[in-house]
């Protein structure tokens, strides 16, 4: 329109790249403060829940595997609370059960299933012929295969500077769970003396994950993973008026 | 509104004005483009056929971030600093801050992150957050390159020879200092070894979830709508030679659209362990960001009152005023998809892909493509190849479009609808493998609309090519006569 009818107000602002920028800046900063900043206010948050605990070194190495093969991007790991997705996954999740996960995996598609609760649904051989190749057991699945996974040893000798890093973000492991992490990775993937990291991770899943008991490979550490999704708690035990009002 | 039309001076006789790197990031915007849109089409044919996946380092997940961050970071990222650095120097009269040097270390410190970033995906790189994949050591590249073009942007607004900063400008403005607010929050993170490529998130669970989503949905409102509306202040109204609809709505919508986007994110979050409240506000200022979305979209398109002749006529006006036409039916459609009872049916289903996609199809590239139509015989200083073929690719990949988002569309409320439906005794009806295999013939067609667009691209790049030959063969020759028409 004609420019002589110009507010005099926008005109101060559109003269000056001072105060553009700086009210640009206040104007976008203004939502995300008052959405972001109270959500660190924890306790009303995260109502912390018996059972969540930080993962084991395992379960984190597989984790990371999960990370590195980018299997989020497909499955998502947080159940909505309706009635067909508790059916078909399990309770719906709830923000203690992720407390520990540096980043979030929740994922935004489903074109595989969710695995919030995937843990304890399938035995470990089915995991290990489901990523050696998926159309073996699901004959219409369209996800790739692994099996290089199986052949590929875990790479664990730094794992304790991955706990040192995880303790800097917030994750309260302890000084023995850190410096004893190739131990309780070799005591998880084999089931022999394991019983220190069952003290520091009560209901851990050890054994022979990927029916190779003489080696640690990375199928180990991504079913260790896959086992312990969604079983921290139980729900049995649990009273969710307490936990979400 | 007049200040487009009132761009007196011819570009020569301003001294200093760089067009060199205009021109840099105008070609990589090209190349770029063939790259994503390759990349877009292959992991389309991964979900179709799984045998695709290749080993280890091809497979679907691997490869998903470089579609998205080709597109995103390098095709969409380049055309926005190829146009604002355009944009801001012919509407401030004058050239760039920081001079040739720090242009060319922006054009070289871009790409270099582009690169570095792109490597490591088929290696497993990644933070897994979305359209944050990059890791640590890349992040702080970026944030550097970012910040030398927030300097040379507003260095140059800063010794304009105009008395107002042009519309445009305030839209790249904006863009550019909130994704240096979003990109430095969102990475925050610790390395696990300074040689090493691992990090983790400062953030976790709830509160990583909650500042992801802040950050991907204003990557969308700022990278991809606030930068992108910058554009088309500046292109629609030259390539039409109609003034600005309206400056007072251009004032209104900026600021409404820039202080509402920023809290939409928790949209991306419905029925989550996310607390309800902000769950609620994404939802009401998603709603809202209707309003100012359309506010945007109206400027754009009513700013041909008087020229709705040209579109016969002028395939890239077409482009772009396309462009803007499927900016609003994909701002109708989000705060759609942003209601709690219809996210409960499309969230996590192809509907998402298809509405991001009507977004960056049909808005994003095709802004891009009447920007590099514009541009192209303007930087080389002749005409362009071939109108026809600007023709061809205009409809082509319209049709992608069509194909693309209508298939997504299908795809993903029948996925939705499989996933909740009950069978007469009360049992869940089907099996999630049942609405996996009823996907494959609409993720054919969903590939077939994306071949298609890669070749509308490849015929545009074929049309830059034989522009910037042809203006080398002018020069060579020694005369600038006006070249025929195809």
């Amino acid at each position: 329109m004609a420019s002589q009818n110009k507010p005099l107000g926008h005109a101060i602002i559109e003269r000056s790249t001072t105060l553009l920028f700086v009210l640009t800046f206040l104007v976008i900063a203004i939502g995300g403060l008052v959405e972001v900043v109270p959500l660190f206010r924890l306790e009303e948050t995260i109502t912390p829940v018996k059972g969540v605990r930080p993962y084991t070194p395992l379960e984190q190495l597989g984790r990371n595997i999960y990370t590195r093969e980018g299997c989020y991007t497909c499955h998502s790991q947080q159940v909505r609370p309706f009635r067909d997705e508790v059916e078909r996954y399990g309770h719906y999740s709830i923000a203690a059960e992720s407390m520990y996960d540096h980043p979030f995996l929740w994922g935004s598609k489903r074109t595989g299933p969710d695995l919030a609760r995937v843990g304890g649904k399938y035995s470990n051989a089915w995991h290990v012929a489901h990523m050696v190749n998926p159309r073996d057991v699901v004959p219409v699945s369209i996800m790739p295969a692994y099996p290089f996974l199986l052949n590929k040893e875990l790479a664990f000798d730094d794992v304790s500077d991955h706990l040192r890093a995880l303790r800097d973000v917030g994750v309260p492991y302890s000084g023995p769970m850190i410096l004893d992490a190739p131990a309780d990775v070799r005591a998880q993937a084999s089931g022999e003396n394991a019983d220190p990291l069952l003290a520091r991770y009560p209901g851990a899943k050890v054994g022979d994950f990927d029916g190779q008991p003489e080696r640690i490979t990375e199928m180990d550490a991504l079913v260790a993973y896959l086992q312990v999704l969604g079983t921290m708690v139980d729900f049995s035990d649990v009273r969710l008026d307490e936990v979400r009002e | 509104m007049s200040a487009v039309t009132a761009e007196p001076r011819d570009i020569e006789q301003i001294p200093g004005y760089n067009e060199q790197i205009v021109r840099w990031f105008t070609l990589a915007t090209v190349v770029w483009a063939i790259f994503g849109f390759a990349a877009g089409l292959f992991i389309a044919l991964q979900l179709a056929f799984p045998s695709l996946n290749f080993g280890e380092y091809a497979s679907f997940g691997r490869l998903r971030p470089l579609h998205v961050s080709g597109v995103v970071f390098a095709f969409a990222g380049n055309a926005l600093i190829a146009t604002s650095l355009y944009v801001v120097q012919r509407t401030c009269q004058t050239g760039l801050w920081g001079g040739r040097q720090l242009a060319i270390l922006l054009f070289f410190g871009y790409q270099a992150f582009l690169v570095i970033a792109f490597t490591g995906y088929p290696m497993g790189i990644t933070q897994s957050k979305e359209y944050a994949e990059p890791e640590w050591y890349a992040d702080i590249l970026l944030l550097v390159v970012w910040v030398v073009y927030l300097c040379i942007f507003t260095g140059t607004l800063i010794r304009r020879r105009e008395p107002h900063i042009y519309v445009a400008n305030w839209f790249y403005l904006a863009f550019i200092i909130t994704v240096t607010v979003l990109h430095i929050i969102n990475n925050l993170s610790m390395p696990v070894s300074w040689a090493g490529t691992k990090s983790y998130s400062q953030f976790g669970g709830v509160q990583d979830a909650l500042i992801q989503w802040w950050y991907g949905h204003n990557m969308i409102g700022f990278f991809l709508t606030a930068g992108f509306i910058g554009i088309m202040y500046y292109f629609v109204p030259k390539q039409a030679g109609r003034p600005i609809y309206s400056y007072r709505l251009s004032i209104v919508h900026f600021w409404a659209l820039i202080f509402l986007y920023i809290w939409a994110g928790p949209h991306h979050l419905h029925y989550s362990a996310l607390p309800d409240w902000a769950q609620t506000l994404g939802v009401a200022f998603s709603i809202m960001l209707w309003i100012p979305s359309w506010g945007g979209m109206i400027n754009g398109i009513m700013t041909l009152s008087g020229a709705w002749g040209k579109l016969r006529t002028d395939p890239i006006l077409r482009f772009l005023v396309v462009a803007v036409a499927f900016y609003g039916m994909a701002t109708f459609e989000g705060p759609l998809m942003s209601i709690k009872s219809v996210n409960a049916l499309s969230h996590y289903t192809d509907w998402t892909v298809g509405h991001v996609h009507s977004g960056a199809l049909g808005w994003v590239a095709f802004m891009i493509f009447g920007a590099v139509y514009y541009l192209v015989p303007r930087l080389w200083r002749t005409q362009l190849w071939s109108i026809r073929l600007v023709e061809w690719h205009f409809w082509i990949a319209t049709i992608a479009i069509v194909l693309y988002i209508t298939s997504m569309w299908v795809a993903g409320i029948a996925q939705g609808l499989m996933w909740r439906a009950y069978d007469q005794f009360g049992f869940l009806q089907y099996s999630f493998a049942d609405s996996v295999a009823m996907l494959h013939p609409y993720y054919l067609v969903r590939a077939l609309g994306g071949a298609l667009y890669l070749l509308g691209g490849l015929l545009m790049a074929f049309n830059v090519l034989m522009t910037i030959l042809r203006s080398q063969n002018q020069t060579r020759a020694g005369a600038l006569l006006p070249a025929t028409q195809h």
